[in-house]
């Protein structure tokens, strides 16, 4: 048998979940309408790792998942963004 | 503390018969011992086609100018032996062998998490082998960029890149689907009462080597598509003239291919660190030590890739931060060869088979290893980038370090595989050639190397033949010392004495257990100590 | 998190189907990682050349797309609800549901890389080798990192179908439904990756 004692997600906290992310996807196109540079991807990255962090925690049901699940996940996102940083120190600095 | 298990019901994996017949019964079979002697016969016999096209290369390098070969073979042999040598025999080889074989038993359980998972890991194993030695006999001719397929080149060479590259990505989905198997198998499949601080070491080596493998093998997975559709398309990744990058490639493919050697070299430190405290009859020195810095060394050896790179072009930013970590990534390493030699200190040492090759694995990786801080430091790798210095630095660390390891894990656990044992003195003895063949081939290169004679060149100027006939002669000692090893192992299996449940007094869980084992490998559950290294 | 199970005997271990499926999800992110790495390195080195091609694209197929993805997102978890309270019915409706919006999303797609073929816009072509630098690369990943989402869709789609066969015959139930909350997470994996990509590729105008 199965050990699980599973929470199940409510179907209201999917809809509000969608509503949420549907809300924050027309503002990611109201923001990148705006000419703000460097800062229009930093803002549109910042959304789509919210609306990111949206669909892991509750329709991947990660917020209700093992500590070790959500620390290893956090990690891999680490590992990738370390990644690419380190890399950019070669192509940032390239005369 | 040896257990006799007089059962008649003991019927050995070996002998078991199951829903398939006869050899279906092996490639059909689930049990993960059986799929690890796949992978042991099909990674011998894959080795040994690899350490034959090196010997050809050998001949080829007794005399400068031409000698056996045409220099377009000559690319086409480097390249093969490569890709043989490093996409299947050392990234699977201890892994797929004997953490297939031994994971389970070091923590208590009947197989792995996903067992027809590790089945078909291992026929696409199989699969990409067939395609990577295919590219060998395709009319376009033989890969011929080196295994490391850097761009340009390997995007507009006419030979049979795509093929090869293909090959690479299926054995790569080996690799991480054993990765991945093996950690949920470390996870949720401990025997009751055993914490991740009573494992005994070589599993926590293999969990260090799967997140390896689950987390880095996609990268030049994409990165190996991405060369194809370079080939296909043009799509101008790599190529300068469309924008693109070569060093790009590079970057992409040792993000990979540097912690891809840590998936070599970590579990054969495992396999050391077993051997050395059972035959020193006393506990590992500083085990939490030693599993941190197995975690440790995967983590940090994500961060040094470009250490490979020094000469390419990148920033000197880059250059210098790639050698700060690459120190970094020395310490554990070394913490983990203090650890070994303390745990000789005072023990009471048998010199058998399993325990010289530990030694001399222990000599030659502080050779590999050191030099390796030579090639971390950016001022002299400027020297010796691309010699023959390289060749001999990656060959100590992987054929003087993880093969060193493999003969010593298979010497180790060859009475419990087969329930025989093999001739001691001719194990030492083929260890004692091995070893000298292995410097005697491998040490002038370092030498030469450093004089300027590059890697990767079938012609050199003649006064660094005396190297070359120097490392032909040891490449031929090694040779025959290799038949020697085999054939005495292959006698052992099949007309050794029978060997006990526990010939070596080891304390971990596979010698409490009949050799062979059974099918389920434990008939209760095993009894879990706190300290898997105690010996009375 | 040891297990505390008898493990010598035969049993289900829902834990572990869930760790694996995760593990897979980490392999699938640093292999879209790869490429989200290249886009990052050249949208770097030719800022204007990007700008400039995604003009080409339709922002509005890809705000369909995008909420396309959302929403089937919602109703794959709608369905895994469902199956834990016994609602089987609920489940297969939503099941299809998000296959048809995976199926809306594909023909999309059609139109929009169609579009581009029709004007001899696509990996390989002479107009494609026409484009310069920025501009080339830039379609080149475009093609490339749409494309191979648009496999994994279909891998997707695979696994929320035979899920649907599993719950149709019983084998889906409120106290055994791993196979279905595995197909879940890859689900969503596919969405997690839109959500990246959609910004990255069409809102850089």
């Amino acid at each position: 048998m199965s050990e699980n004692t599973h929470h199940i997600t409510p179907y209201r906290t999917l809809g509000i979940i969608l509503l949420i992310l549907l809300s924050l996807t027309f503002v990611t196109i109201e923001i990148t309408s705006i000419h703000l540079g460097a800062l229009t991807v930093t803002a549109a990255l910042l959304i789509a790792g919210v609306k990111g962090f949206l669909v892991l925690s509750y329709f991947m049901h990660l917020k209700h998942e093992s500590l070790l699940l959500r620390i290893l996940v956090a990690l891999v996102f680490v590992l990738f963004v370390l990644i690419v940083l380190i890399t950019f120190i070669d192509y940032a600095y390239r005369t | 503390m040896s257990k006799e298990v007089e059962s008649e019901k003991h019927v050995s994996y070996l002998d078991y018969q199951g829903k398939y017949k006869g050899i279906f019964g092996w490639i059909f079979s689930t049990d993960h011992k059986r799929i690890a002697l796949l992978y042991l016969y099909s990674i011998v016999t894959f080795f040994f086609v690899g350490a034959i096209l090196g010997l050809v290369m050998r001949f080829e390098l007794v005399a400068p100018g031409e000698t056996i070969v045409k220099p377009q073979t000559y690319n086409g042999l480097f390249t093969v032996h490569g890709v043989i040598m490093i996409f299947m025999v050392v990234i699977p080889g201890l892994s797929a062998i004997f953490g297939n074989f031994l994971l389970p038993l070091h923590i208590g359980a009947k197989d792995v998490a996903f067992p027809k998972l590790n089945r078909f890991s291992w026929w696409i194993f199989i699969a990409g082998s067939i395609m990577a030695i295919l590219t060998q006999f395709l009319r376009q001719g033989p890969p011929d960029t080196g295994w490391t397929f850097y761009a340009p080149y390997s995007t507009s060479t006419g030979t049979s890149v795509i093929l090869a590259t293909s090959a690479a990505f299926v054995l790569g989905f080996s690799s991480i689907l054993t990765g991945l198997n093996f950690i949920v198998t470390i996870h949720r499949m401990r025997a009751p009462g055993m914490k991740f601080f009573n494992m005994p070491l070589f599993p926590w080596s293999i969990y260090a080597a799967s997140w390896i493998q689950l987390l880095a093998t996609p990268v030049v997975g994409i990165t190996l598509i991405m060369l194809i559709f370079e080939r296909l398309f043009g799509i101008g990744f790599f190529n300068p003239e469309l924008g693109g990058d070569p060093l790009l490639f590079q970057h992409l493919f040792w993000i990979y291919s540097h912690p891809a050697v840590y998936i070599m070299i970590l579990p054969a430190m495992g396999v050391i660190t077993e051997i050395i405290p059972t035959f020193c009859q006393q506990k590992v020195y500083g085990y939490k030590a030693i599993a941190i810095s197995s975690l440790a060394i995967a983590g940090v050896g994500f961060l040094v890739w470009g250490h490979h790179m020094y000469t390419s072009g990148m920033s000197e930013q880059a250059r210098w931060f790639f050698s700060l970590l690459t120190f970094i990534v020395a310490v554990p390493s070394a913490i983990k060869v203090f650890n070994w030699i303390f745990t000789m200190y005072n023990g009471s040492i048998d010199l058998k088979p399993p325990f010289l090759y530990a030694l001399f694995f222990i000599f030659l990786f502080i050779i590999g290893g050191t030099t390796g801080l030579i090639l971390g430091s950016v001022a002299t790798n400027i020297q010796v980038h691309d010699t023959a210095f390289i060749v001999a630095h990656f060959h100590y660390i992987i054929f003087g370090g993880m093969g060193f390891a493999f003969f010593a894990a298979i010497h180790f656990w060859f009475p419990k595989f087969y329930g025989t044992m093999y001739n001691i003195k001719q194990a030492n003895f083929g260890a004692i050639l091995l070893f000298i063949g292995f410097n005697l081939l491998y040490f002038p290169q370092f030498i030469i190397g450093y004089q300027g004679m590059p890697r990767r060149y079938y012609d050199y100027l003649p006064h660094f033949q005396w190297a070359q006939v120097l490392s032909t002669v040891g490449g031929v000692v090694l040779f025959i010392a290799l038949i020697v090893m085999v054939t005495n192992l292959v006698k052992g299996a099949k007309r050794g004495a029978p060997a006990p449940a526990n010939p070596w007094n080891g304390s971990t869980l596979e010698w409490t257990i009949p050799s062979p084992p059974s099918l389920e490998n434990f008939d209760t559950d095993p009894v879990v100590k706190k300290n898997p290294y105690e010996y009375n | 998190m040891s297990n505390h199970e008898n493990h010598t005997h035969v049993h289900r271990d829902d834990e572990a189907q869930k760790l694996g499926m995760w593990l897979f999800i980490f392999t699938e992110l640093l292999l879209f990682g790869g490429l989200f790495l290249v886009y990052s390195i050249f949208r770097m080195q030719y800022p204007e050349n990007f700008h400039e091609s995604s003009l080409e694209l339709s922002v509005t197929l890809g705000v369909t797309n995008t909420v396309i993805l959302l929403v089937s997102s919602m109703s794959v978890a709608i369905s895994l609800t469902a199956v834990q309270k016994n609602n089987y019915k609920l489940a297969k409706w939503m099941l299809l549901l998000t296959v048809a919006l995976a199926l809306a999303f594909m023909v999309n797609k059609y139109f929009e890389w169609g579009a581009k073929f029709h004007h001899g816009l696509y990996p390989g072509s002479e107009l494609m080798h026409l484009l310069d630098r920025g501009h080339h690369l830039y379609f080149g990943l475009y093609f490339f990192m749409t494309g191979l989402h648009a496999l994994h869709i279909i891998i997707g789609v695979i696994l929320l179908l035979i899920s649907y066969v599993k719950i149709q015959k019983g084998k889906i139930q409120s106290d055994n439904f791993m196979h279905l909350e595995n197909a879940a997470l890859y689900w969503h994996l596919v969405d997690l990756i839109w959500i990246f990509l959609f910004p990255l590729l069409y809102l850089i105008s």
